[in-house]
């Protein structure tokens, strides 16, 4: 068992997973369904993988998390003391629905900041972060197939994501500013699949998932293994960039809910405001007001970038991804 | 899903599925494993529409359309019309005609508004039928797919414009002459007669069409008229180089509006009777 500090509790074990001969590597928001995963194929892949969580969950934390620590506090840089990491994979992100604005954004924003001085100094070499196709924003003109290129519009669209647009200049300025880090930074499109809580993978968890009348937009999906996969693939070939991730296959919201099982409970769509008001009246059973429009209008990425860089096809198809919800309904 | 499939089993004649069939849908491999194309083109939905379309088409505006051979049968190439009607009905009208045409029968993706999305049910539909807003990004990256494209360059001026105005060609934005140099592209002109008379409008009730979000509400019959519709295909117009200058585009924006309007005579010529 390694040192405990007063905010950087460790867990119950030695910290760290696997021998890791190919070196230790931080992985953040270790709590996360696509963390373990991750985590379980860094290990495989012969590192040793130290899990860091800076969500307060109580005493819920699974094996993967080492560390429950602030990234803001000044018991964080103990980490990096403690252990040699080659590189970190950062996917812990605070959503909107988990905690104040002011909280994210001091999380998602301030401490990433510190995380990526802490990097410079403690000589990190790689550092993989995930973002989230929301960046681009839905709107009804947005064109098809978005590439890395386009605008992160979602700053102006929705106020409410707008710690994850900051998030991503920051790793953006880094990327150049500092090439020494090598910087990864991933869009993935909707990720689904056992264990995954994002507001759509609850939706298609559900036996009854509300839906707007008259939309239903285009949407990729991967599962979480695909997601895992490519997050491990573009940590150790590390090109450093910004990539899409989505497979070449799309389909409907509506179609999506129907093949995962789920009875459709239409929503008043016009004026927007009442489908607001009706997606707020049913709390948790629908996904957050702010992202309505991504139930309304389709945002579909170019995942070719990262196909083609990094070699990677998606294992999964749609059809499984859903008849997983389904058997579990 | 099952809605679909079942209206499609019951409602498509064998006629209209071999004309959608005969398309190739998806022939770039774009098309994923639920039948939707990035773009949200659909091929159930095509053909049920298509069912439709096929009576407006021969029964109802009983349209007539020369020089179809002018449309190559594969390759990028954008079919550039005039706009009018009220309703987005000349794009469906043009983009059947060459689908429906036998030997080189293909589906040209018709570039719509970019309000269109935001309105219920309408949005779904066009981009289950071919459509595809009209985005420059958009359109590089269908031309880059080989795909023929639809596009009205005077936008909702030419659609909206009342009746007395018809046939009087409005302003063309130049996105789709740069396209066409950039990408190097053939520009098919179109002369589209009939589609001003379906739906005459005495003007735009332009305070109620902000109050309901929409670019324009023409004051007419709530209804579409049966008026004959003649299409008439050019010959393709070819832009190569690099322009001088954006006065160098809007010359040649002005010879494309100019082998249009002599579409436009030709077809009022062919045209007997209006309805």
């Amino acid at each position: 068992m390694t040192s405990t500090t007063a905010h950087a509790t460790t867990r119950g074990r030695s910290a760290g997973i696997g021998h890791g001969n190919r070196g230790k590597v931080m992985v953040t928001g270790a709590a996360g369904a696509l963390a373990q995963h991750v985590i379980a194929d860094l290990v495989e892949a012969d590192y040793e993988v130290v899990g860091i969580e800076f969500r307060g969950l109580g005493d819920d934390y699974p094996d993967t998390v080492d560390y429950v620590v602030d990234f803001n506090q000044r018991p964080f840089e103990d980490v990096f003391r403690e252990h040699d990491f080659v590189g970190i994979v950062h996917l812990g992100r605070i959503r909107f629905t988990q905690s104040t604005r002011g909280r994210r954004y001091s999380a998602n924003v301030v401490g990433t900041s510190r995380l990526l001085r802490l990097a410079r100094k403690y000589g990190v070499t790689r550092v993989l972060a995930l973002s989230t196709y929301h960046v681009y924003g839905a709107d009804p003109a947005n064109p098809s197939l978005i590439d890395e290129e386009y605008p992160m519009r979602a700053a102006n669209l929705m106020p409410e994501v707008v710690d994850a647009v900051e998030l991503e200049n920051l790793f953006n300025i880094q990327l150049y500013k500092h090439p020494e880090l090598n910087i990864v930074i991933l869009r993935p499109c909707n990720i689904a699949g056992p264990g995954i809580n994002n507001e759509i993978s609850r939706m298609l968890a559900q036996r009854v998932a509300p839906c707007l009348v008259g939309f239903s937009p285009l949407m990729q999906f991967i599962h979480v293994a695909d997601m895992s996969r490519a997050v491990c693939t573009a940590f150790e070939q590390n090109h450093p960039g910004v990539y899409n991730v989505a497979p070449n296959d799309y389909v409907t919201y509506q179609d999506a809910l129907v093949a995962a099982g789920c009875r459709r409970l239409f929503l008043p769509s016009v004026p927007p405001g009442l489908a607001r008001r009706s997606m707020r009246a049913l709390g948790r059973l629908a996904p957050p007001a702010y992202l309505v429009d991504f139930f309304k209008y389709a945002v579909i990425v170019d995942g070719s970038l990262f196909a083609r860089t990094f070699d990677f096809q998606p294992n999964y198809a749609l059809e499984s991804l859903f008849a997983d919800y389904r058997a579990r309904k | 899903m099952r809605t679909r499939r079942y209206l499609k089993s019951r409602l498509v004649p064998r006629d209209v599925e071999a004309i959608v069939d005969g398309l190739r849908l998806g022939h770039t491999g774009s098309t994923g494993s639920t039948g939707y194309d990035p773009w949200g083109l659909n091929p159930d939905t095509t053909k049920m529409t298509f069912t439709v379309v096929r009576w407006l088409y021969e029964r109802y505006f009983r349209v007539v359309a020369h020089g179809l051979d002018n449309v190559p049968a594969s390759g990028r190439v954008l079919l550039v019309g005039n706009h009018g009607g009220q309703l987005p009905l000349d794009g469906v009208l043009v983009s059947y005609a060459v689908a429906s045409r036998g030997a080189g029968a293909r589906l040209p993706r018709s570039m719509i508004e970019r309000w269109f999305p935001s309105v219920p049910f309408l949005g779904n539909w066009m981009s289950s039928v071919g459509g595809v807003i009209g985005d420059p990004k958009n359109c590089a990256k269908m031309l880059e797919r080989e795909e023929a494209l639809v596009v009205f360059p005077e936008g909702i001026r030419g659609s909206g414009k009342p009746y007395r105005l018809r046939y009087q060609l409005q302003r063309f934005g130049h996105g789709f002459m740069h396209l066409a140099m950039e990408h190097d592209t053939p520009i098919v002109p179109v002369g589209i007669v009939g589609c001003e008379e379906t739906m005459p409008s005495l003007g735009n009730m332009r305070p109620v069409a902000r109050l309901l979000g929409l670019p324009y509400l023409p004051l007419a019959l709530p209804a579409v008229l049966p008026a004959r519709v003649v299409l008439n295909f050019g010959a393709p117009l070819y832009f190569g180089g690099e322009p001088g200058s954006e006065a160098e585009v809007a010359l040649r924006v002005e010879t494309v509006k100019d082998a249009i309007r002599d579409l436009i005579d030709q077809g009022i010529a062919q045209r007997r009777d209006l309805i």
